[in-house]
């Protein structure tokens, strides 16, 4: 992935903005010797990297509002930074630039539940969000993977979902106001404890912007009651396809499986292999969790398992205690990092209609061979979120290039079949250049024309979700102007 | 397309396929008055022509094993929920019907809906209009047609303009196709009544039945309800031994209270359509209002209000009043948390603003917004303030 050469004119003045932004700062929250900034030159996309200007973490939204009053009249591009979790390089750095990291602004600023919502500063990691709350029986739904690392900031930008959102929606369903801070450091506040917007729904273009339009400080969150509990069945399936019909009937009955989980031959060889979870030996493997009393939870399984028994499964198990519970879960949830230990992975997350899994999954397979690399599907089936794991070897030469190259291809096939790039990672800088795959010149320039409105010079993240060539002028403008 | 010039000096206009309302928003000079069926259209909008979505209709993919159904955007409500409920599905989020509350007839259409953001007391637990919106095209101001979103259940590729479009009213392009998210309609439901609770009671306990582990899908209140006297709704959907669980155990939760159970679906669904549809303040004097509030601050906002009538749903979050005519409710509310809507006025509340004035910084982002959609000014212009 290119990335525009850095601003000379910056690089020179960096004593000046690093003092200018040291006099609005705590003493050590401005960091700029170069030994330090390299903590910050990557985020979890880390083929790529390389250190910014000079990082900042401001402790309110007022210092948020001073830095970036700063960076733009210095002209200087600012990447928002939530916990560096992002997978499509969503918080990389270019050398010209200052990162805004949010971390230490991580307090809980109200909880309410008799209106069921909790306000806090956006640098707090999701799951301490559900932590704040569920000695009262609550939970903040949207529970990405890196639930324990990735921070609220970080999940607005980027809209993620979860394995359970399924039921509960992702971020954007979730996320009820924010305080923006503008480019030009203007606060607003969008939305609050109510549930529809004033006007435009500003709110719900924000949410999901990739730090692009403005950084959010504060979030109000919606929060929801627990269930009483929740169980998983397993089933596996001799081939993709009658898995594949099994969930779309699942859904099609009116069950409402808080998740439905997905896993391929390949990854379940390395998942058992790593963790001996017990799976059994099959094409297709899903895990199905539901909600709710114990007699709630018989009555969906008992709907489930009929379901599952019209497709001849290899195997049906149910879990008996939370230890067996623990053991299906305990593959699944393993399986990226039992990957990792095998080979060096790129995971995509293209989204496709439900209908078009066996075919989707089929073409992967053929590109698999094309490309002679091994792939792995284990994703959310319920609703056609992929996650192919191509695995490669990074200290072979050529072999990330064509990684990248046959990842590109498998996201083609998703938007050829009705889909999209991506569905709860981002576009970042990795699906960047496929954007005119999925859109025309015109699609991307309404998009273009928002960010117009949000930050006219174009400072925020700037280098981020657009082709750089669809979005040079734009850029370019704000460097011709200096 | 069809050109029929109407009582004094009103042209309408009705492509009837997307490249036609392209050419028409493309040509077009003067401000267009954006329609869809006209069911929700009490806003003023300062137009000579209507541009009418009607010619647009048709579904053109209805997945039930994806829960996926995507319309041309002048498709009739009518027409898409007869096609989901074949298959035993719905639109979750339960757009109301207030044709009898604001007065007009003709057909809801499905671009009208998620134009305006409409959601009905499912709101609470599945989510709005905008939630169970997967992807739109639309034309710009500009006549260019567009595209966002897809139909997929997540997607995250480029900014969320299907957020943005939903609630639009118009103001930044003409909806041509909506692709939504269905929902199968569940096997049975019931409703928890509790009589003769007070406002601040109500909110109390709809608020404690809200944050319990069983899954309102509907909440509301009506001071006066049918008969008079105060009660209290709250519905539960699901499979019937999950249904009749929930609502025993509710009942026990409020069992101090004069509480009962209806377990019949189609008084459960007349209940529920009343509520949805406003029906309490139909065919009366004086102006309706419609607040989105937080739950916890509605019992002070009524008492404010001097409202003649009101009915509560959202657990308390959406409150809808009746008031004299001509009277800004924003002035007796003063600041809150939330926003007021006039959804119907008497001639005496021509000069009121239906939407709710916007502080000074979002008012700035919206008209900007508004200018790059629709640099002519031509779409709903007077919308939205």
């Amino acid at each position: 992935m290119q990335m525009p050469d850095p601003d000379a004119s910056i690089l020179a003045r960096k004593a000046r903005i690093v003092s200018r932004l040291q006099a609005v700062l705590a003493q050590g929250a401005v960091i700029s010797d170069e030994s330090e900034t390299r903590a910050y030159e990557c985020d979890a996309l880390t083929a790529y990297c390389c250190p910014p200007l000079a990082a900042v973490l401001p402790s309110s939204t007022k210092e948020v509002s001073a830095v970036l009053k700063i960076c733009h009249e210095e002209g200087v591009p600012v990447v928002p930074r939530g916990s560096g979790t992002s997978l499509a390089g969503g918080a990389l750095p270019t050398a010209d630039s200052v990162i805004l990291g949010v971390a230490r602004m991580n307090d809980v600023l109200e909880t309410d539940y008799d209106n069921r919502f909790i306000r806090v500063q956006t640098g707090r990691t999701n799951l301490s969000v559900t932590g704040a709350v569920e000695e009262n029986d609550f939970f903040y739904a949207p529970d990405p993977s890196s639930q324990l690392a990735c921070a609220i900031a970080g999940n607005i930008a980027m809209n993620s979902g979860g394995a359970h959102c399924l039921k509960y929606g992702v971020t954007t369903n979730n996320l009820l106001g924010v305080t923006l801070v503008l480019m030009d450091g203007t606060i607003v506040e969008l939305g609050g404890a109510h549930l529809d917007p004033a006007g435009l729904d500003l709110l719900g273009v924000i949410c999901g912007s990739e730090g692009q339009l403005g950084v959010v400080t504060e979030a109000t969150l919606r929060i929801l009651r627990k269930p009483e509990d929740a169980r998983p069945v397993l089933m596996g399936f001799d081939s993709n396809e009658v898995a594949g019909a099994c969930v779309s009937d699942i859904i099609k009955a009116g069950v409402l499986p808080v998740a439905i989980e997905f896993m391929d031959r390949p990854i379940l060889e390395i998942a058992e292999n790593f963790s001996g979870a017990g799976y059994p030996e099959c094409e297709a493997l899903l895990i199905i969790e539901v909600e709710g009393s114990d007699a709630e939870i018989e009555e969906q399984l008992d709907k489930i398992l009929s379901i599952a028994r019209q497709h001849n499964p290899v195997e049906l198990r149910e879990a008996q205690s939370s230890e067996d519970a623990q053991r299906i879960w305990l593959g699944r949830k393993s399986a990226f990092g039992a990957v990792g230990q095998v080979a060096d992975y790129m995971c995509l997350d293209g989204t496709i209609p439900v209908s078009e899994l066996p075919r989707v999954l089929t073409g992967i397979t053929e590109l698999s061979n094309k490309y002679g690399l091994r792939v792995g599907n284990v994703f959310h089936a319920g609703d056609g979120n992929m996650h192919p794991l191509i695995m490669f070897d990074a200290n072979k030469p050529g072999d990330l290039e064509l990684c990248e190259e046959m990842g590109a291809e498998v996201l083609r096939l998703c938007v050829e079949v009705g889909g999209c790039l991506t569905g709860e990672h981002g576009v970042g800088i990795e699906k960047r250049d496929l954007m005119t795959d999925q859109f025309t010149t015109e699609d991307l320039e309404i998009q273009m024309a928002v960010k117009d409105v949000f930050d006219p010079k174009w400072l925020l993240n700037p280098a981020k979700v657009f082709p750089l060539a669809t979005s040079e002028t734009r850029r370019s403008q704000q460097m011709a102007a200096e | 397309m069809t050109v029929v010039s109407q009582m004094p000096a009103v042209t309408a206009l009705s492509p009837s396929s997307e490249a036609e309302l392209a050419e028409v928003i493309g040509s077009a000079t003067s401000a267009l008055h954006i329609q869809g069926g006209g069911t929700r259209s009490f806003a003023s909008v300062a137009a000579d022509t209507v541009l009418n979505t009607g010619g647009l209709a048709g579904i053109s993919l209805y997945e039930p094993g994806a829960l996926t159904l995507v319309a041309q955007a002048g498709t009739k409500l009518s027409d898409i929920q007869e096609a989901l409920s074949a298959e035993g599905q719905r639109l979750a989020f339960e757009p109301a019907d207030i044709r009898g509350l604001v007065g007009v007839e003709g057909q809801s259409t499905i671009g009208g809906v998620i134009a305006t953001n409409a959601s009905g007391p499912r709101r609470i637990q599945a989510g709005a209009a905008r939630d169970f919106t997967l992807g739109v095209r639309f034309v710009d101001g500009k006549g260019t047609v567009l595209k966002n979103g897809g139909r997929v259940m997540k997607n995250v590729t480029g900014y969320d303009l299907v957020k943005l479009l939903s609630g639009s009213w118009g103001s930044l392009g003409v909806l041509s196709e909506v692709s939504l998210k269905t929902q199968p309609i569940p096997e049975t439901q019931a409703c928890v009544l509790i009589n003769g609770l007070s406002i601040l009671e109500a909110v109390q306990v709809m608020s404690q039945a809200l944050g319990s582990p069983y899954e309102l899908t509907g909440a509301a209140h009506a001071p006066a309800g049918v008969d008079g006297h105060p009660v209290t709704m709250l519905r539960i959907e699901g499979f019937e031994g999950s249904v009749s669980y929930r609502a025993s155990k509710l009942a026990e939760l409020f069992g101090t209270y004069d509480v009962s159970i209806e377990t019949d679906p189609a008084k459960v669904s007349k209940g529920w359509q009343w509520v949805r549809d406003v029906v309490l303040l139909q065919d009366q004097s004086g102006d309706v209002w419609r607040v989105s509030c937080k739950p916890s601050d509605a019992p002070d906002l009524i008492e404010k209000s001097g409202a003649q009538q009101s009915l509560l749903d959202w657990g308390g979050g959406l409150a809808w009043l009746r008031m004299p005519a001509g009277r800004d409710l924003r002035t007796a509310l003063g600041g809150f948390d939330g926003h007021a809507t006039l959804v119907k006025g008497e001639a005496a509340s021509a000069n009121l603003p239906q939407f709710h004035p916007q502080p000074p910084a979002l008012a700035t982002l919206s008209q900007a917004l508004r200018a790059k959609f629709d640099p002519k000014g031509i779409l709903n212009p007077g919308i939205m303030g």
